[in-house]
Formats: structure tokens, sequence, C-alpha cells
């Protein structure tokens, strides 16, 4: 730490609890306190119950559910390949054609994610590319929307790499494919794997984009939520919301067990 | 590709080998040959070009003029997996998330040798660098010069006709680095066909190591010769001080004797032009304290005590001349005047033609 006095330590803390506390884990803490309850009309939640739960993980929210987790693999995975090959291609070119790249990977996340959202809307709903109406629009929607950060964090690392490696593995007689297979991927495979986490977490939250596109029988749990607190049910979607955030985490949880495995230094 | 026996060596050739970076020339039209077998040590300060040959033999960089050869083959045009190079670099690469053995394997596997032939083949190169004990560990379990073993090892498992190393012993401490040298030259011995690019800026390694030394500076190769040439007859100024840290006078050149201030000093002046400026390169343990041939006043300017030996740096005739001396009980005060001299046999006279440009 950069401060050592005692004094300067409990400031700091103190700052630090300050800010944090209703700015990140008061809004959070309310809404799970709002999903065990059945009235708040007062300065608390009253009326304790599991009955938002049980409503929450049944039915159309678990169908919800399993949408969201299906579209968020799906999705972060084909961005993982996307954005990955991208950027291994990217290094590989000239300044000029890596900044080019940057910039058109940059792009989705410029743009804001309603105008995404509509673009693929105008952009697939006449033949030959006809995927309005079914998951698939959502699906690749969301996959446009992650591969800008699966492409920029890849990208970082293989910047960090050290080209001895590639270097060493070549002058083995090893060709640039199995460099690649053998060497490369193994090594990056702790970013790649922070690129899947950050990529899943960000489609499990995604709803700007998804509610221009959802077709009625894929529903994924964000615009569920909107539509449940829309409708006035605000402790069913209080519920619904805290299993969101709940798979979400558990889901990150295991992502990052996988990533220290998969850390040589 | 490498499929030969162990010591199937071959010589690497430079045939005016240029590399550049858009206008910045970093190798300037080398010309070298390192003969089947022979160790060959390429030395020279920061920046001078000779980790940039290496990498034009190991395919990373691509000349813009002139051919390099392995053997009979011209290698300019081949990808680096295509060489049959085996090459160790300063930092190791060892692949950090594969055991020893498998860092060691990896060339044959890549190479598709026969699979029943690899853990032979794998052992072996172990043995021969001495971590056959380590083949289980991964490479964050080592130590330093444990690192480097494997790295060679990995080097040696494809049995290269050519191995290079790029600066191999820097990342090692002074104690380490001098064992270490001891065993590659062993290794050597053990494999004395194959050729061996050294890239160094240590001259004590390119001096005990080397069959022959090039001498680069500034993108150009200006020395090449045994260690004992290159040391005891340099040809140019830069050899002079980047080996062995000659004491560079300019001097007046007479008939069989030169002049530095007011002295006159018998040394070997064939091949210089009488009445012409040139430079006397004398190393500083063949400097003596006291009277003698070639003897130089002087006062001292400062003293050095390294243990076996004393360093004296005594200004003579406004020139710095470093001595070499045994321990001295009673060394000199500074300020004090003091006699040097050497022997005339010791000193080289260089002609101010062959110096730097």
């Amino acid at each position: 730490m950069l401060v050592h006095s005692r004094k300067g330590k409990w400031t700091l803390w103190t700052l630090f609890l300050v800010l944090f506390v209703p700015l990140f884990a008061l809004p959070l803490l309310v809404i799970v306190a709002a999903s065990f309850a059945t009235n708040w009309s007062g300065a608390f939640p009253s009326g304790p119950t599991f009955e938002n739960y049980a409503s929450a993980t049944r039915g159309e929210s678990l169908r919800a559910l399993t949408t969201s987790l299906v579209t968020a693999l799906v999705a972060s995975l084909l961005a993982l390949l996307v954005g990955s090959w991208a950027a291994l291609a990217a290094h590989a070119l000239s300044k000029k054609g890596k900044r080019l790249l940057d910039t058109l990977f940059m792009l989705p996340v410029a743009v804001p994610s309603v105008v995404v959202g509509l673009a693929v809307l105008v952009a697939f709903s006449q033949p030959p590319f006809l995927l309005n109406g079914t998951r698939w629009i959502v699906i690749l929607a969301h996959a446009i929307l992650v591969t800008a950060f699966a492409y920029q964090s890849v990208s970082a690392a293989i910047v960090r790499l050290d080209p001895a490696y590639e270097q060493a593995a070549a002058s083995l007689g090893a060709r640039p494919s199995y460099v690649l297979w053998r060497v490369k991927l193994p090594l990056l495979l702790p970013s790649l794997n922070a690129a899947a986490g950050l990529c899943f977490a960000l489609s499990m939250g995604e709803l700007s984009a998804t509610m221009m596109l959802y077709p009625p029988d894929w529903m994924p749990l964000p615009v569920r939520i909107f539509t449940a607190t829309d409708r006035g049910s605000l402790f069913t979607g209080s519920a619904v919301a805290v299993v969101l955030m709940g798979a979400t985490l558990l889901v990150l949880l295991a992502v990052s067990r996988v990533r220290t495995r998969a850390s040589y230094r | 590709m490498s499929g030969g026996d162990v010591g199937g060596g071959v010589g690497i050739r430079f045939d005016g080998v240029s590399v550049a970076y858009g206008s910045h020339t970093v190798l300037d039209s080398l010309d070298l040959t390192v003969e089947r077998g022979e160790v060959m040590a390429l030395l020279g300060p920061s920046g001078s070009g000779k980790t940039t040959a290496l990498r034009a033999v190991a395919g990373f960089v691509t000349p813009v003029r002139g051919r390099v050869l392995i053997g009979d083959r011209d290698v300019t045009d081949l990808p680096p997996h295509r060489r049959g190079v085996g090459m160790v670099v300063q930092s190791y690469a060892l692949f950090p998330h594969m055991r020893v053995e498998d860092n060691v394997a990896f060339g044959l596997k890549a190479q598709k040798a026969e699979k029943t032939a690899i853990p032979g083949r794998v052992a072996e190169a172990l043995e021969m660098t001495g971590m056959a004990a380590y083949a289980k560990r991964y490479p964050r379990e080592l130590s330093g010069g444990q690192q480097q073993r494997v790295a060679i090892a990995r080097a040696l498992a494809i049995r290269p006709g050519v191995l290079l190393l790029d600066e191999p012993l820097s990342a090692l401490d002074a104690q380490l680095r001098s064992g270490m040298l001891a065993e590659l030259a062993s290794l050597h011995r053990e494999l004395p066909d194959v050729s061996i690019l050294y890239v160094t800026h240590d001259q004590v390694e390119a001096l005990t190591l080397a069959d022959r030394i090039a001498v680069m500076d500034k993108a150009r190769l200006r020395d090449c010769g045994t260690p004992q040439e290159l040391y005891r007859s340099p040809r140019t100024e830069f050899t002079a001080s980047f080996v062995g840290n000659a004491n560079l006078l300019p001097v007046r050149v007479g008939s069989g004797q030169v002049r530095l201030g007011e002295a006159e000093l018998t040394v070997d002046t064939a091949g210089v032009v009488a009445g012409a400026t040139a430079t006397l390169c004398v190393r500083p343990h063949l400097v003596g304290l006291g009277e003698g041939a070639n003897a130089l006043r002087g006062t001292v300017a400062e003293v050095q005590w390294r243990g076996a030996t004393h360093r004296l740096y005594v200004d003579v005739a406004g020139q710095r001349v470093k001595a070499d001396v045994r321990e001295l009980r009673v060394p000199p005060a500074l300020g004090e005047q003091v006699v040097l001299h050497f022997a005339p046999e010791d000193a080289v006279l260089l002609s101010a033609g062959v110096s730097d440009e």
C-alpha cells in the first residue's frame, strides 16, 4: 500500500465505504430485499415471502433463464471464435491494416446498442438473409455486440505474448499452424477464458438490442424482468433479477476457476 | 529435414548480407563463412548488427541484399521452420505450459519424427546437458541455469547441423556463467561437427569458447580471426579496445621507433610510413612498473586494487595509460611520478588508415 500511517489507512477505508456502499452495494441489496417482499410502502419492505422466487423459477421465467443461458453461451463462443481469429489476423497485418480492423471491431461498442439492434433487424428481415422471427437473430445481435470485447482482450494478450516463443517453436521446425495450436493458443488460454467470461456476462445482461429483435418463443431474462416490472410486478421482477444475477455470477465463478488452472506463471 | 546423425554438421555462409528497416541499415553487406564444426563468436556492442546476423540465419529477418547459405543450401527465402537450425535465445523461451521432456520433444513432434524414436532422443538430449533428472518438471520450477540447459537440450534434440546461440549466458550470474562456459565447450567437443554461431557482447565468452571471432560494430564486420590473432595483433583500433581493453596511444612514427610526447619508443614499424601519425596498442597487463625498455614517465591519476593485481592509471604526455601490475605491497600515491615500461614485441602499431572510419 502507498499509505502507511494508521490514520491515513482508516481515512481511505472510510472514503471507500462511503463511496462504494451507496453506489454499488445498496442498489443490489434493495433488489434482494424487494425480491422477498410482498409490499413496500414504508421505509422497509414488508410481508416476507418466498412466493416471488417460486414464480421466478418456473414456467415462463424458467424458460427465459434457459433462453438467456443458451443465447449467452452460443453468442460468447461465436464472439470468442471470430474475435480471436480477427485478433490473430490483425497481429500479422501491417500497422495500417491493424488500425482499420481495430476500428471496425470497436464500432458495435461505439454505436448505441439500440442502433445495432435496429441495423440487424433491418438487415436480416429480407430473404436471402431472413432471420427475423427466429432465435438466431437474437444470438447474432448478441454475438456482434460482444465480439468487440473478445477482440480487444485477445488482441491485448497477443501483444503481450513474447515473440520468442513463436520463434523458438519455428526454429525447432514447427509449421505456423502447429505453432498456433501447440504454443500460441495454449499460452493465450487464460486470456481467451477471461474474454469468454466477459462476453458471457455482457450477453446475459443485454436488453436494448434484444428488445428490438426477440421473437415470442425466445425471450431472454432481461426482457422478462423488463416486462414484469412494466406490468407492475415489481417484486416478481426483483426475484427474476436476483436469479439473473446469481446465474451470471455462478458461471463467471466457474470460468475463473478454469482460468486459475490454465495459467502457468 | 535435419534427420541426419548426431554431428551431421554443416557450415554457414553470409554472402554480402544486408538487413535494413526502412532507411536504417542494421547489417551492412556481411561476408563471413563459418566452417563445419567451427565455433564462431559474433562479438560487438549492442546495436552492432550481431544479433541481426544470427536472426538472418534463423530466418526471422529477411535480408534486403545478399544470400545466406547453410551447408550448400541457399536458405535466404526459406521460412524459419524449414531451415533445420537449433537456436537458444537469451530468455530461453521454454514453453511454460509443457514439462521439460515435452519441451525437448517439441521439435521432434513438430517434424513428425518417428513416434518410437522420440523418447530415446529426448533422453539423449537431456543426458547430454545433465538434465535427465528434471524431465517431469515445469520450466517455472527450474533455476536460470537449469532452464538454460533445457533450452540447449531442446535445440540439440532435433540434431541440427547448426546451433545458433544468442547471448545464451547473459541472463546468468557471473559464477554460473563461467561454469556454463566450460560446459558449452565440452558439449562442443561431444558434437565436433556442429557449427556454432555464438552472439555475445562479452569478450571473455568469445575468447574462451570461439575458434574464430568476428568483431562487429555499427552494422559492419570490423575484424575476423582467431582469438589469439585478434588479441595479440588487432588490425583495427575498435578490435584492440573491445577485445582486451588495450591502451591506444597516438604516436608519431619515425624509423624503427615512435615518439609519444618526449619519449622515444622502440617498436616494430614495418608497414607504417615514417612521419605519419599512428596508434600504438599495448595491453594493460603487458605494461610494467619501473625502469626498463620503452620507459614512459608520468603521474599516477588513479589506483584500483583488484585483488591479485593493481590497476594504475598514469597520465603520460596527456594520455592516460592503463597498467595492470601484480599486487603491490606499497602502491604509488596519487600524483606520484612513476615510470612504466613495456617490451617492444608486446606493442602493435596500427596505422591511421585502418582505424575506424
